[in-house]
């Protein structure tokens, strides 16, 4: 049971203690002008009934696959009480938002927050609304509140019997005072919440009605394309207009920025073809010998690098590892990943000299309004962003939106017209925000009877905070460099307990930009840990789980979800003739995860045939959302592991297309067995964490199909021939 | 100027012949339900029905489709959503972000229409959409819900 006191002073402070976090009700005229009821149906900002009892719940996270949309209405309804078959929901915008003093808090959809962060205050937002419609029943009635109950959208006096529906006391609810004391349920009284409901935007997905940001159509929209130098540092020297000013369609050729040029025409395709033959000399920087090969020489150096940034120490390791107990080591490596969003980045912009308005599907939409305000040389209350539905996020459309800044300077040079500006798929591959490189070095003592008695793991590469960052920049020091691997921590705690353990990281930022990629750095942190901890157990001659439990002791969350999988999977029985199995655990995003994996493999083919997962978030909002954020994240770590990687050449992605960027597809999706076990003591997040265990299990289990460990990632590279 | 049947629609569209007919459904006929996601044929998100078979808008110049073809979009698989694969996927509440939904459902019934009863082989052969959300296992249940409750209908 949660007890919330909320007074205006409470707002304020909890304002600055959560980094902008504001519930804050919106009252629109004071209680003495009830006798004028407004027709106004926002209860309060988070709920909004019609007359009809339709409920609009306001969300203002984004909605790109997740679920979020249907999980953040469904705590709202619960505490709101209203009738599920009648909720519908909303993004206000991030205009609007400011507008009112950030009354929804922040916009910002990534690192699997969406709930987990949130969930208190939107829960309160639902909470209050309904006991300002009780308030409005009982004052209508003139009976006392207490005597009243809500169940459905339906007030009931419970003395006489009588009852309203919300949407008749919306308006009047509207003018009722703010509550200062909310109670929220209890989450083992939730019907609403907590229950594997459809999800509310379906439909409009089948029929193809749903708008997505490519899909955006405006009364005299121009359409454009663009290009940027394809090296990395890389600027435009010159282009030729001229050459294709002619060509069907084409309005204008605009230098975007330095690195980049543009071909405004009516439509994309006109844009784009003009753009394909638009002769460009560019001036390609510093950058043209930077290739994979000497991304991966900076990497190495830092492995051995005396110079490093402590993430956690215990004990002294560099002691026992130098004396003489059984040393094993290994390096793992992981490459540049894209994101490859099924819709290529895009946003439209609308400007005038007073105005600008971006429409754009955005992981973040105040990130979005800063950019736009920011390109269009405008106070930031002279503009807005509508936020459309995203075709994939995966942190791609978060703190990146040079998409946006680059359509409004378009719109620019159009006042009064909206120009939409996509990417093609080549441009999306070769200007990503990539899933940063590191390496990571591990070394471990043994003693006689397999305790690990040290390990040290050095990891070498990217920061992703660093371009973002200046105190990043200043210490060389990057946090979320070490997700997963933390001596405690909501973020990622490590769940292993050895008496001397040092991590530590030598950041190395080659010139490829990275990017926040779902599972960040997590994905490689647990793969590292979890197939190095197998390579342990197999040289201790203990059986992996044994391995595991013994040193997860102290972390009795970690085990459990852990213990989960392989009872699932029958690690204690033998698998089929053929089939091989790999386990793995950690925990990052605020969730507890583990993944046991099924593989066999065939001429040196690998078929992952079953993977089981477990996780603990602590609360699970909708299990049947969760159960897909599990599946997809699976596919998403997956293809990273088999095939993912964009080489860089020249100072160049190479990879282009999905023809040479190999993602999974249907015939190598394995069957996914979905366990959630929330404890109910914390909240976690969903959509990312799993992603972190799907590889090393897959990789533990070639190994115990092959012999062969791979270190060097993606898995295709390898042979696993004999 | 080409001709088309788009829907059932015939429509004079005055634009280059070499224009990919998903760019020409996008952007003249506006139809938005088909997605770009590639351009090259590779990822499926452009999947439309020409005379019933599955294909890749985003490379079939629209000189190359004739104007008794047949051309149907998603817009116009059915008329409301009643398709049996589109019931599938709303049973199984299958998409995720969407993007890509509308090539997989019409991949999905093409397949359907061929082979009323895929097998797993069929599906992993045929069904070659990306979908970066990660749906497919359930779009392989809604593709076999599909085909037992068209049995069934057929059945009954
Ligand atoms: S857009 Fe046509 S296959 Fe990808
Ligand atoms: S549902 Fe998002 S790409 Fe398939």
């Amino acid at each position: 049971m949660t007890v919330a006191t909320l007074s205006r002073r409470n707002f304020l402070i909890g304002t600055a203690a959560a980094g902008g976090l504001s519930l804050g009700f919106y009252v629109p005229f004071p209680v003495e002008a009830q006798e004028k009821p407004t027709v106004l149906p926002e209860v309060n900002a988070w709920v909004v009934i019609h007359p009809d009892d339709t409920v609009v719940i306001r969300i203002a996270r984004s909605e790109m696959g997740q679920g979020t949309l249907t999980g953040l209405s469904q705590l709202v309804a619960e505490e709101l009480e209203c009738d599920w078959l009648k909720v519908t929901t909303e993004y206000p915008t991030p205009g609007e938002s400011l507008r009112r003093n950030r009354v929804w808090g922040s916009f910002s959809t990534g690192g699997s927050r969406g709930i987990r962060e949130s969930h208190e205050y939107v829960r309160q937002g639902g909470a209050a609304a309904r006991q300002m419609l009780v308030a409005a029943a009982a004052t209508f009635w003139k009976v006392p509140a207490a005597e009243c109950s809500t169940a459905n959208g339906i007030i009931t006096h419970n003395p006489s019997g009588r009852t309203v529906t919300y949407g008749a006391v919306a308006s009047l609810a509207a003018q009722m005072p703010v509550p200062t004391q909310l109670t929220l349920k209890d989450p083992k009284d939730w019907k609403i919440a907590g229950k594997p409901l459809p999800r509310l935007d379906t439909r409009d997905k089948l029929t193809g009605k749903q708008v997505y940001g490519v899909d955006l159509s405006l009364p005299g929209m121009l359409n454009a394309s663009i290009k940027a130098c394809p090296v990395f540092g890389g600027k435009i020297r010159s282009f030729d207009a001229a050459a294709i000013s002619t060509m069907p369609g084409v309005r204008k050729v605009v230098q975007v920025d330095q690195t980049s040029v543009a071909v405004v025409a009516d439509t994309w395709w006109q844009a784009h073809s003009a753009l394909s033959a638009l002769p460009i000399v560019w001036d390609e920087g510093p950058n043209t010998g930077v290739n994979s090969d000497s991304i991966a020489a900076m990497l190495e150096e830092g492995l051995d690098a005396e110079e490093a940034v402590l993430g956690t120490s215990i004990g002294d390791a560099g002691s026992v590892l130098s004396g003489n107990a059984k040393i094993v080591s290994a390096t793992y490596s992981f490459p540049y990943q894209a994101h490859a969003t099924m819709e290529p980045m895009n946003a439209t912009a609308l400007y005038t000299p007073d105005k600008c308005e971006v429409w754009v599907p955005t992981q973040n939409g105040e990130a979005s309004l800063a950019a736009a305000a920011q390109a269009a040389g405008l106070p930031i209350e002279d503009c807005e962003v509508h936020k459309l539905h995203l075709g994939g996020g995966f942190g791609r459309r978060g703190n990146y939106q040079e998409y946006v800044r680059q359509a409004v300077r378009l719109a620019k040079e159009f006042p009064g017209l909206p120009v939409k500006l996509i990417w093609s798929r080549e441009e999306d591959m070769l200007h990503g925000a990539y899933h940063p490189v590191t390496q990571c070095r591990l070394k471990a003592a043994l003693d006689s009877t397999g305790n690990v008695t040290a390990l040290h793991m050095r990891i070498s590469g990217q920061s992703i905070l660093w371009p973002l960052r200046a105190e990043v920049r200043e210490t060389g020091r990057d946090p979320a460099v070490f997700q997963g691997l933390n001596d405690g921590g909501a973020e990622g705690a490590f769940g292993y307990t050895i008496p001397n353990l040092l991590i530590d990281h030598a950041m190395r930022n080659p010139p490829v930009p990275p990017g926040f990629w779902r599972g960040v750095n997590l994905n490689q942190n647990a793969l590292y840990l979890e197939c190095f901890i197998d390579e342990l157990a197999h040289e201790a001659r203990i059986d992996p789980l044994d391995f595991r439990r013994k040193l997860l002791v102290n972390h009795p969350k970690h085990l459990a979800v852990l213990e989960a999988v392989a009872e699932r999977v029958g690690w204690e029985r033998p698998a089929d003739t053929g089939i091989h199995r790999g386990l793995a655990q950690i925990m990052g995003f605020g969730s507890y995860v583990a993944a046991a994996a099924e593989v066999s493999v065939t001429d040196s083919q690998v078929k992952i045939h079953r993977i089981v997962a477990a996780t603990n978030p602590g609360h699970v909002v909708n299990p049947a959302q969760a159960e897909r954020q599990v599946e997809g994240s699976f596919v998403y770590g997956l293809s990273a592991c088999l095939f993912g990687e964009c080489t860089i050449t020249g100072g160049r992605v190479e990879q282009e297309n999905f023809d040479t960027y190999e993602v999974m597809r249907m015939d190598q999706m394995p069957a996914v067995e979905t366990i959630l076990m929330p404890s109910g003591d914390f909240w976690g997040g969903v959509g990312e964490p799993t992603i972190a265990v799907a590889g090393p299990a897959v990789l533990n289990a070639v190994f115990a199909a092959t012999g062969k460990r791979i270190r060097k990632l993606p898995l295709k590279n390898n042979s696993l021939g004999a | 100027m080409a001709r088309l049947n788009i829907n059932g629609e015939i429509r004079d569209i005055d634009v280059d012949p070499e224009t990919p007919l998903l760019w020409v459904l996008r952007e003249q006929a506006g139809l938005t339900g088909t997605k770009f996601g590639c351009g090259i044929a590779q990822c499926g998100a452009c999947t439309v029905h020409l005379d019933g078979v599955a294909t890749r808008s985003c490379a079939l110049p629209i000189s190359a489709v004739g104007p008794t073809q047949q051309i149907v979009t998603i817009e116009g698989l059915s008329e409301d959503g009643s398709h049996p694969v589109q019931q599938a996927w709303l049973e199984l509440d299958v998409p995720q972000c969407g993007y890509c939904q509308a090539g997989m459902i019409m991949a999905a019934a093409s397949l359907l229409s061929t082979t009323p009863k895929p097998t797993d082989e069929d599906i992993n052969a045929e069904i070659t959409n990306i979908c970066r959300c990660g749906t497919y296992n359930r779009v392989r249940a809604a593709i076999k819900l599909a085909a037992e409750n068209v049995s069934e209908a057929q059945k009954g």
